[in-house]
């Protein structure tokens, strides 16, 4: 059967099985809307949250991403799975004793301040809806690429299926859904990889298959990888270019900041006991790390495929998936030495970087450009990361089926994700804004009614960012993480582990605005000197989340011993979360 | 009483977290080029601590404290009323 069709098939079939899942599991109550009830079983909330961490930058981009950084890119993955150690160890089982709805809630309450409230609402508001515009963007880029259709629509198709079981299911009926889509995500993710694995080195397990020598040869994968991207110019890939304290801040502010992710966080509040939350972040560790250590093998095999399928290749004999993502503009060619073949090196292709298609076509039938090409090097290769792991099935000439299922898990990873962001947003609304702070006398049904609208209004906004992509959204990304790690990891570690912190040294706002001056310097003021020459002590804007995270608890530490102690109900509610 | 738990608790949780910290920052990034020189299968070693190891100990990590603080509940449940 054509891909197309398939596809159709795939991704209809588990929208219609997550819409069934909704109407069998919608919520009744504020509690069940907030916290599913407190009724999910550890494993299925292991699933959940790994559904619910897992986005469409770690299915789609991130092994796209580390395929051209190479070793730089182990980053993203300590990163991303070594902040749930920290969560399940610190955060956690303690958060899921205190027994609320919200993260600010938490932070509300120890903290004895709306003011503190107030802020990680802010902070939580903002860091999820940096997130969910990036998930849009990995919807669209799915819905045009795979299914023909128009982005925006494809926008709006995701968003009604989202509405539909956010508004209607709250974290009940997000729960549930997630479950169904951990599994044709993890099973959308291993099928090719374990393709690939076979086919390129007869081992059928990619995490040993990427250390193992080529099909019929005895040379590791690895080597021939680091012998042809040298040659080509690049580093070698198993060699970092980045600084080691470079590497270190990022990694560091990617897993504080994983464990001060706010949507993660609030799942462990939907277990009925402590032990089921550690026990729930062992399991969605395991249910991550399944992908995140396939991850790293599919990004060698992308890198080493896509390097053999099209180096001095004819253009014209290129293959299909090549054009069909040069036709979308994610790819692009310029035939610098016009031999009509196609060379890949280092060096960007295009001035200006990102191209700029005309409507015309070149002597070969490529797609041309209006920027000039960069004549510092030979590169005539454009590609955008993003589309390695979408692509890799197709690179490797496996059948449709799997392209299939790719597209499917695609948009699990993305819907999942911005689901629970959602939800997040929502809950922060009605019940830290309304309820707590500004409308304390509304009922449990009001409150209810509340929450939809704004998970309503939340998703209209997130599909407003699919449709019109702000342009920084890659950007603020580095901002997302940092100013979790910088702001509401440290308010939540020292509100359990540091008794004495009262509300004056709560120092989330010297996290927030250091780390923001930063990046914003950097990132938007002065973008041009953003390299490691300017940089403190050589760390990048993405690192600086560590340092506001320093910061803060050293400031926190000071400022709170000019301060009275915390009253004695908060020593009483630290003690007793302490206990289990 | 309670402090003993609580004492329990924090010894586990530093000797998990020195064990994580070594695993991933220690031979995933510092000792990293240094661990290179060895090899396991196609794999440099401290290459494979940054995209492997490193992840695999973090499930092992988590797994180690689920099963200590277990058992450290149950030797204070006495002392605890039940959070349901």
């Amino acid at each position: 059967m054509d891909t197309q069709i398939l596809t159709y098939i795939f991704v209809g079939v588990s929208f219609a099985l997550y819409i069934g899942i909704a109407i069998w599991s919608r919520a009744s109550s504020t509690n069940e809307f907030y916290i599913a009830g407190k009724g999910v079983h550890p494993i299925a909330n292991g699933m959940a949250t790994a559904a619910d961490w897992m986005s469409a930058a770690s299915f789609i981009s991130m092994a796209g991403l580390i395929a051209f950084l190479g070793k730089d890119g182990s980053v993203y993955l300590m990163g991303w799975t070594g902040g749930y150690v920290l969560l399940a160890l610190l955060l956690a089982p303690y958060l899921r004793k205190f027994g609320q709805y919200t993260v600010p809630d938490f932070i509300g309450t120890r903290y004895y301040s709306n003011a503190a409230r107030l802020v990680a609402v802010v902070c939580l508001i903002f860091v999820s809806f940096t997130y969910v515009a990036g998930q849009m963007r990995g919807v669209g880029i799915v819905f045009s690429r795979f299914l023909e259709v128009d982005i925006n629509l494809g926008v709006i198709i995701g968003m009604c299926i989202v509405f539909f079981y956010a508004v209607l299911g709250g974290m009940k009926g997000i729960t549930y859904t997630q479950v169904a889509q951990y599994c044709v995500l993890i099973f959308a993710y291993l099928v090719p990889a374990i393709f690939i694995s076979i086919l390129m080195t007869g081992n059928p397990i990619p995490q040993l298959g990427f250390g193992d020598t080529l099909l019929n040869s005895d040379i590791y994968l690895l080597d021939k990888l680091d012998k042809v991207t040298t040659e080509l110019g690049f580093n070698a890939y198993t060699e970092n270019t980045k600084s080691n304290i470079d590497i270190f801040c990022i990694t560091a502010a990617l897993m504080f900041g994983t464990a001060g992710l706010p949507h993660v966080i609030v799942r462990f509040f939907t277990v009925p006991k402590v032990s089921d939350a550690r026990k729930s972040a062992g399991y969605a560790l395991i249910f991550i790390a399944i992908l995140y250590s396939t991850a790293p093998a599919v990004s060698a095999f992308a890198r080493m495929n896509f390097i053999d399928s099209v180096q001095e290749v004819q253009y014209k004999e290129a293959p299909n998936w090549f054009k069909n993502w040069e036709n979308i503009g994610l790819i692009a060619w310029t035939d610098k030495n016009d031999d009509e073949i196609i060379q890949y090196s280092s060096g960007n292709a295009l001035e200006g970087v990102k191209p700029i298609f005309n409507n015309g076509r070149g002597a070969s039938g490529q797609r041309l450009l209006n920027n000039k090409p960069d004549s510092t090097n030979s590169n005539e290769i454009y590609i955008d990361k993003d589309i390695m792991v979408l692509a890799n099935p197709e690179i490797a000439q496996l059948p449709g089926w799997v392209i299939a299922l790719v597209a499917a898990g695609a948009l699990a990873a993305a819907l999942s994700t911005a689901a629970g962001l959602l939800l997040v947003i929502s809950t922060s609304v009605s019940h830290d804004l309304l309820k707590k702070t500004f409308m304390p006398q509304i009922t449990e049904k009001q409150e209810l009614f509340y929450a939809r609208c704004s998970a309503a209004a939340a998703i209209l906004i997130a599909g407003l960012f699919g449709i019109y992509p702000p342009g920084f959204v890659a950007q603020v990304v580095a901002f997302a993480f940092g100013l979790a790690a910088a702001t509401i990891f440290p308010a939540l570690l020292m509100g359990i582990f540091y008794k004495r912190l009262n509300k004056e040294g709560a120092g989330m706002l010297s996290g927030l605005i250091i780390t923001s001056a930063y990046i914003i310097n950097f990132k938007f003021i002065n973008a041009h000197l953003n390299s490691a020459d300017n940089w403190f002590l050589g760390i990048s804007p993405e690192g600086f989340g560590f340092i506001g995270m320093i910061v803060n608890f050293v400031i926190a530490l000071i400022v709170s011993n000019f301060f009275s102690k915390p009253p004695n109900n908060i020593y009483s509610m630290v003690d007793k979360i302490r206990q289990p | 009483m309670k402090n003993n738990y609580w004492r329990s608790n924090l010894k586990i949780l530093s000797i998990l977290l020195s064990i994580w910290f070594i695993v991933s920052f220690g031979f995933g990034i510092i000792l990293s080029d240094f661990l290179d020189q060895f090899q396991i299968g196609g794999f440099k070693l401290g290459f494979w601590f940054a995209q492997q190891g490193s992840i695999y100990f973090f499930v092992l990590l988590t797994f180690i404290y689920i099963f200590l603080m277990n058992k450290l509940d149950q030797k204070y449940k006495d002392n605890n009323e039940e959070d349901h």
